[in-house]
């Protein structure tokens, strides 16, 4: 893409859009918002870039290969349903710590991990398939 | 943010408020170790020297898994989990009875065969494609499948499994497998399709998804509800998954077009998750309409062994002829469940796990017989007996098992299903069953008396060496067909008490409701 | 209200069904897809009709305050439209392969791993 207000203004969008992946994954937990929805902003993100900028950057940026990531959001979802045989309850049975950090409570639970994970299957598994049509389509 | 503890709601009629023993999660740990393992896999996506390491070491822990499964409920009876503590009928239960844990582990066993297959099947740019990850989650989808206890679930599992199935089945892209990927993946999702179609009008009718749920209601549902309805349509979308007679054709059109191993795998485990989900859903929740459905059936069962044997028969090609047979056995399943009674049950889920392992070594077979002889029509390969006497014998107690000869592990089904039939005056069916096997005879009989007895003309025949890891599962398995021919009573006492426990499963309702549960 | 929605499935149906018997793979694919959204209006309809009451439970209560709408088939449905979306994302792709490398989309001359002209098996020893 040669458009050079396009190209300015990509980085910023890309890296605001990222941070409001993360913020709708973390307000996922009672309010609107998840992993999943999280993910696709996410991958809308990296796709902007990689519009703008031409896919290597971005494969570049993201420095592990998509598909790893999203074999590493399986394992953390796994694992999340699997913290709950330590506390002698049910798989997947939400678990919750609250931890003071600086003076701040942060609940943090396996309800997060699991969502955690979710968002990075959808941003690895998505991006894997939308970085390689964009390759093609750039021939 | 924090969980509600306010004293006004009562949490015990919604949470499992127990402690959970580790023993009960050997109900979920299957599924959940599959996921871990094939997750791994991918994200060591560049080390892919330790892919089939890590892959055949998690397959073994499966069967480890799962073989203490198995005890633990054949001596304790069937074990529910409900995910995230919330009770069934309104969270997602996991429960394992005598009949899910037989196949869990069986399939297991034949996944740990594959997995030692594929070490000298699978090269390196089939495991750079991805062949152990897509394996393992194959392996998650089909103990899912076997192991859930909500039917939308069990729907869930079975698209896991297709996702995985259709990854494995491209792997090497080459125009005949992406001809016979096309047919079996649009006939499996309109199949599915048809699942959940079915499993939509089952929660309108019931208002629960929960199997055990389901079963208890049904009684009283049966004068007002379209049972009837609901089980023709689950009849045709698990029928459609196990390839039976008229919905077949997509598995003679694809199963001999990906890898050796890729082919044995699904031969072994796929269409026998069809045939596990119209058991449980048959013979547990509408067994009923199973009676009334029965001649429907009956004759759909024998119609298929007979097409399937018929097109084995007018095959060249092995692994065609392989095809045709895992058609031909499932007919023989559908007759055991269309008969039903002990006999019927328990012959369709003996005959089921003894085609797992029986079909899964005859791809084996078909892909060492193409190594040794460069081909896989039986018109042009010659001679493999002088070839490799070891193997040659190995293949032949397999045809002898799939013709459901004596002493096999293939014997013993058919009488309990012929039996069967005769009990309740199904002559024609035992016909059925009796010239699928006579047909079945001639056609391995011909493969191996032109593949493996014809000498070349004039060349001179040395024996070739095999590598170990292509010939130990096939000994493995030949020699559990043949121990279970020979000596079949635990595992018969066992599959007894599955079908016993299909047919009156208030066992498997007390596990689900241990206080006879909300109404 | 429900005789209206469960007219537009059987619509719906008809319509998939139609597509599907073609020979042409890409309508086929498309018939796939009318038939996934066939099912979710389905299992919607299926789950009864509210209107107007979303099943939210309002801050400090620990119980709905009346009846609410189903949200189980919401979640059925949810998960049965990613499912059916990656198999349609899937066969797309798989379609267009198979129009690249056997240059056809018509079903009937796809024939490379079943040929149509094939010898009779040896009929003697």
């Amino acid at each position: 893409m040669k458009s050079v207000i396009f190209r300015t203004v990509a980085p910023f969008l890309t890296s605001l859009m990222t941070l409001f992946s993360i913020f709708v994954l973390l307000r996922g937990h009672n309010e609107p918002g998840g992993g999943f929805i999280g993910g696709l902003i996410a991958v809308s993100a990296l796709a902007i870039y990689g519009i703008a900028h031409g896919v290597e950057t971005v494969r570049h940026a993201i420095y592990f290969h998509p598909m790893a990531i999203a074999g590493a959001g399986l394992f953390a979802a796994t694992v999340a349903g699997l913290i709950s045989l330590f506390a002698q309850v049910p798989f997947m049975t939400g678990l919750w710590i609250y931890p003071s950090l600086f003076g701040v409570e942060v609940p943090l639970s396996t309800v997060m991990l699991f969502d955690t994970g979710v968002y990075l299957v959808v941003v690895g598994s998505i991006s894997s398939v939308a970085l390689s049509l964009e390759e093609r389509g750039g021939e | 943010m924090a969980v509600p503890t306010s004293s006004s709601v009562d949490l015990s009629a919604a949470l499992v408020l127990g402690p959970t023993t580790v023993a009960d999660w050997l109900v979920i740990l299957p599924v959940a170790w599959c996921f871990a393992i094939g997750a791994l896999l991918v994200m060591l996506r560049r080390a892919i020297g330790l892919h089939p390491i890590i892959a055949v070491a998690g397959l073994a822990g499966l069967v480890l898994i799962d073989a203490l499964l198995l005890g633990h409920v054949a001596a304790k009876g069937p074990v529910t989990m409900a995910m995230g503590r919330w009770l069934p009928p309104f969270g997602i239960a996991f429960t394992v009875d005598l009949t899910g844990a037989l196949f869990a582990l069986v399939a297991a066993v034949v996944a740990l065969a594959g997995g030692i297959f594929s070490l000298a099947d699978i090269n390196d740019s089939g495991r750079r494609y991805g062949f152990y990850p897509f394996l393992m989650l194959l392996m998650a989808g089909v103990s899912g499948a076997f192991l859930t206890g909500d039917i939308f679930n069990l729907y869930v599992w079975f698209e896991v499994l297709l996702i995985s199935s259709f990854g494995l089945l491209v792997l090497g892209s080459e125009p005949e497998q992406i001809d016979g990927t096309v047919k079996y993946g649009f006939l499996n999702l309109v199949a599915t399709t048809l699942f959940l179609v079915a499993t939509g009008y089952l929660y309108a009718v019931f208002g629960t998804l929960n199997m055990a749920d389901v079963a208890r209601k049904a009684e009283g549902l049966r004068g007002s509800a379209p049972l009837m309805t609901l089980t023709a349509l689950y009849v045709l979308a698990f029928g459609m998954k196990a390839a039976a007679f008229p919905v077949n054709f997509w598995l003679p059109a694809s199963y001999h077009t990906p890898r050796v191993v890729v082919s044995a795998l699904f031969a072994g485990l796929l269409t026998k998750v069809g045939i596990y989900a119209l058991i449980r859903v048959m013979v547990m929740l509408f067994p009923v309409e199973r009676e009334e459905l029965s001649f429907v059936m009956a004759l759909a069962g024998a119609l298929t062994m007979i097409v399937g044997v018929l097109g084995a028969l007018a095959q060249t090609d092995f692994r065609r002829m392989l095809g045709y047979l895992v058609v031909s056995g499932i007919g023989s399943m559908l007759a055991g469940i269309a008969v039903g009674g002990p006999g019927g049950i328990g012959g369709a889920i003996f005959y089921a796990l003894h085609s797992m392992l029986v079909m899964t070594g005859l791809y084996f077979a078909a892909g060492i017989a193409a190594r040794l002889g460069g081909g896989s029509s039986i018109a042009t390969v010659s001679g493999l007996y002088r070839k490799n006497v070891g193997f040659a014998t190995l293949t032949l107690m397999l045809c002898f098992a799939v013709s459901g000869l004596p002493p096999f592990s293939g014997f013993w089904p058919k009488v309990m299903l012929v039996k069967a039939a005769l009990d309740i005056g199904a002559w024609w069916l035992a016909a059925a069953l009796l010239l699928a096997g006579f047909c079945t005879v001639i056609a391995t009989g011909r493969l191996f008396l032109l593949a493996y007895w014809r000498d070349d003309a004039g060349a001179a025949v040395e024996t070739v060496r095999l590598p170990s890891a292509v010939l130990a599962p096939l000994a493995a398995l030949s020699l559990l067909t043949l121990g279970l021919g020979l000596y079949p009573e635990p595992l018969l006492a066992t599959i007894q008490s599955a079908a016993a426990g299909l047919a009156e499963p208030s066992a498997y309702l007390n596990s689900v409701f241990p206080a006879g549960g909300p109404q | 209200m429900e005789a209206w929605f469960a007219l537009l499935v059987g619509i719906f149906f008809t319509v998939a069904v139609y597509l599907m018997l073609s020979k042409f793979i890409i309508r086929v694919l498309l018939g796939v897809a009318v038939l996934g959204n066939a099912v979710n209006l389905l299992i919607f309809t299926g789950g009864r009709l509210t209107r107007g009451v979303p099943p939210v439970i309002a801050g400090g209560a620990d119980a709905l305050g009346g009846p609410a709408a189903n949200a189980l088939p919401q979640a059925l449905i949810l998960t049965a439209i990613v499912i059916s979306f990656s198999f349609f994302a899937f066969l797309l792709v798989l379609a267009w392969r198979a129009y690249e490398d056997l240059s056809t989309d018509n079903t009937d001359e796809m024939r490379v791993a079943e040929p149509v002209k094939e010898p009779m098996p040896p009929l003697g020893y």
